[in-house]
């Protein structure tokens, strides 16, 4: 008996995990379906889309283009080792370009950004939560979902591809850089290749990863901070849980959409 | 024939989990008056209020504003209803990335009544209503004093000139000073606008500066209502503990042990 009971047990643990996942779920594809009707539903805050992309697209600048950069150039450097042992060195320039068109730029610049951009949004949010201001949206006549939320999406969906395109250039250049400076390659010769090499296709699927991952990192920013509670601890924990979900979803969101794109 | 209620509260209920905060409020606001609510922590004065506003959803009852059920209107006709109404929030919840001037000018260019210069002007206007200069719409909320962030938050509600004004602590954190100027720019504000107003308070003297009359709630449920002036003599034992500030009466403290 006590056995069954020990099982029972156990079994409803998992069942109210799994419902509550499923709640969780539910929740965000509602709070995500009311933000996107509310992005083609007038009326439009132009000043609000446009405040989020310089906040999303140009404050990200930064730390995307350093992180594509070093990434190139370690990627070049750890190739040129590995493919050393097959004498094939010639293949750093389109790994290097296929590795950054295809995920790298992408999947880091999703995880920056979603370092830096899904944070502030859910604390800023989140403190506007806790101090009534969401509220004093609603009296103002103004849906908080179309003022805050939105603009933010849709920011989210345009800046990061931007951003991806100068993470892949960036990237590019960087391992161009040490496949130049320091491992000897004729600079025509590792151009050529790296065009030679790289298709539309593998550009286009990537910002079309990047638009998702922009939407999923705004969605995670807006969804934690506008349902956060319970003064500061609460925001810190909208904050912590919007960078973790995001990142994880980009992480998941990047092996489905690979699989879609390329697997025959 | 007896004048219409402005607001008309019968059998408001809401519930939160096994939390019942309001317990079948009934009560009448009349036009041009203004009734201070006053009751403990938790009494449930603020989701009162939110319910009213349509923040909240009560779980039954009825909301009438100017003899309509607002609980059963569509979303368009209660957003229009909602844009006859000023609200000043406890803390301000005034909008800390955007200038003073665009927080007081916000209501009148979302509700579409004013172009972008107009509602500067008036903005400037009613800061100078509420003691403040024009220049001081140029600065951030965070720049200003709790006193001033409180007059902002006062010109914010009374921008777009609302039918009727709610007023949720007007006074918390400020000294009596301030506390008794900001009363005097609220009920100089209600007057000249010919508003109706509910307020609620813990602060007696506030209490009795603003209300025309009074209603004191409890455990969700409305335990009297009278004149404002009458509150410190108003013959019932809760109203007259709560009042005086007396730890014995009818009204226990839960305390856990």
């Amino acid at each position: 008996m006590v056995v069954l009971n020990a099982v029972l047990h156990f079994v409803a643990a998992i069942g109210r995990l799994v419902l509550g996942a499923c709640a969780a779920t539910g929740r965000v594809a509602v709070f995500a379906a009311l933000g996107l009707s509310h992005i083609v539903r007038p009326p439009f805050y132009g000043r609000a889309f446009l405040r989020a992309l310089v906040e999303i697209g140009f404050f990200s600048l930064p730390v995307v283009a350093l992180t594509a950069v070093f990434t190139g150039m370690v990627l070049a450097l750890q190739s040129s080792i590995g493919l050393s042992r097959f004498s094939a060195d010639s293949a750093i320039a389109s790994l290097v370009v296929l590795s950054i068109t295809r995920e790298l730029g992408p999947v880091l610049a999703g995880l920056m950004v979603a370092g830096r951009v899904g944070a502030a949004m859910a604390a800023e949010i989140g403190t506007m939560r806790v101090t009534d201001q969401i509220d004093a949206l609603t009296t103002l006549s103004t849906n908080p979902m179309k003022y805050l939320v939105a603009p933010r999406l849709l920011a989210g969906v345009v800046a990061l591809p931007m951003l991806v395109v100068v993470a892949d250039i960036l990237g590019v250049m960087g391992g161009f850089i040490i496949a130049v400076a320091k491992l000897g390659f004729n600079p025509i010769t590792y151009l050529a290749d790296t065009m030679r090499f790289m298709e539309a296709g593998d550009v286009i699927s990537g910002l079309v990863k990047a638009a998702v991952f922009g939407f999923v990192i705004t969605l995670m920013g807006c969804y934690q901070g506008y349902n956060s509670r319970g003064g500061a601890q609460g925001v810190g924990a909208a904050t912590t849980s919007a960078v973790v979900t995001a990142s994880v979803l980009i992480l998941a969101l990047d092996y489905v959409l690979t699989e879609m794109f390329f697997t025959k | 024939m007896t004048e219409t209620p402005k607001i008309r509260l019968r059998g408001v209920t809401k519930r939160f989990g096994d939390k019942l905060v309001l317990d079948g409020i009934d009560l009448d606001v009349m036009p041009r008056t203004s009734m201070v609510v006053i009751g403990g922590s938790g009494s449930g004065k603020s989701v009162l209020i939110k319910c009213i506003l349509g923040l909240i959803e009560p779980d039954s009852g009825s909301i009438e504003i100017d003899g309509q059920d607002v609980l059963r209107l569509p979303p368009h006709e209660r957003e229009a209803v909602r844009a006859g109404i000023g609200m000043l929030f406890q803390n301000g919840a005034l909008f800390d990335s955007i200038s003073v001037a665009d927080n007081v000018a916000f209501g009148l260019l979302a509700q579409k009544k004013a172009t972008r210069a107009e509602a500067r002007r008036r903005a400037d206007e009613v800061l100078a209503q509420v003691g403040l200069a024009a220049s001081v719409g140029d600065l951030s909320p965070a720049e200003l004093s709790g006193g001033m962030q409180k007059r902002v938050a006062l010109a914010r509600a009374i921008a777009a000139a609302p039918d009727i004004l709610f007023f949720d602590e007007p006074t918390t954190g400020l000294d009596p000073i301030m506390g008794a100027v900001i009363d005097g720019l609220i009920v100089e504000q209600v007057k000249r606008m010919g508003s109706t107003a509910i307020a609620i308070t813990h602060d007696m003297a506030s209490a009795k500066r603003i209300g025309d009359r009074a209603a004191m709630i409890h455990k969700g449920r409305i335990v009297w209502e009278g004149p404002a002036d009458r509150l410190m003599d108003s013959g019932s034992a809760m109203v007259d503990q709560f009042t005086h500030g007396r730890r014995d009466g009818p009204i226990q403290m839960e305390l856990r042990k």
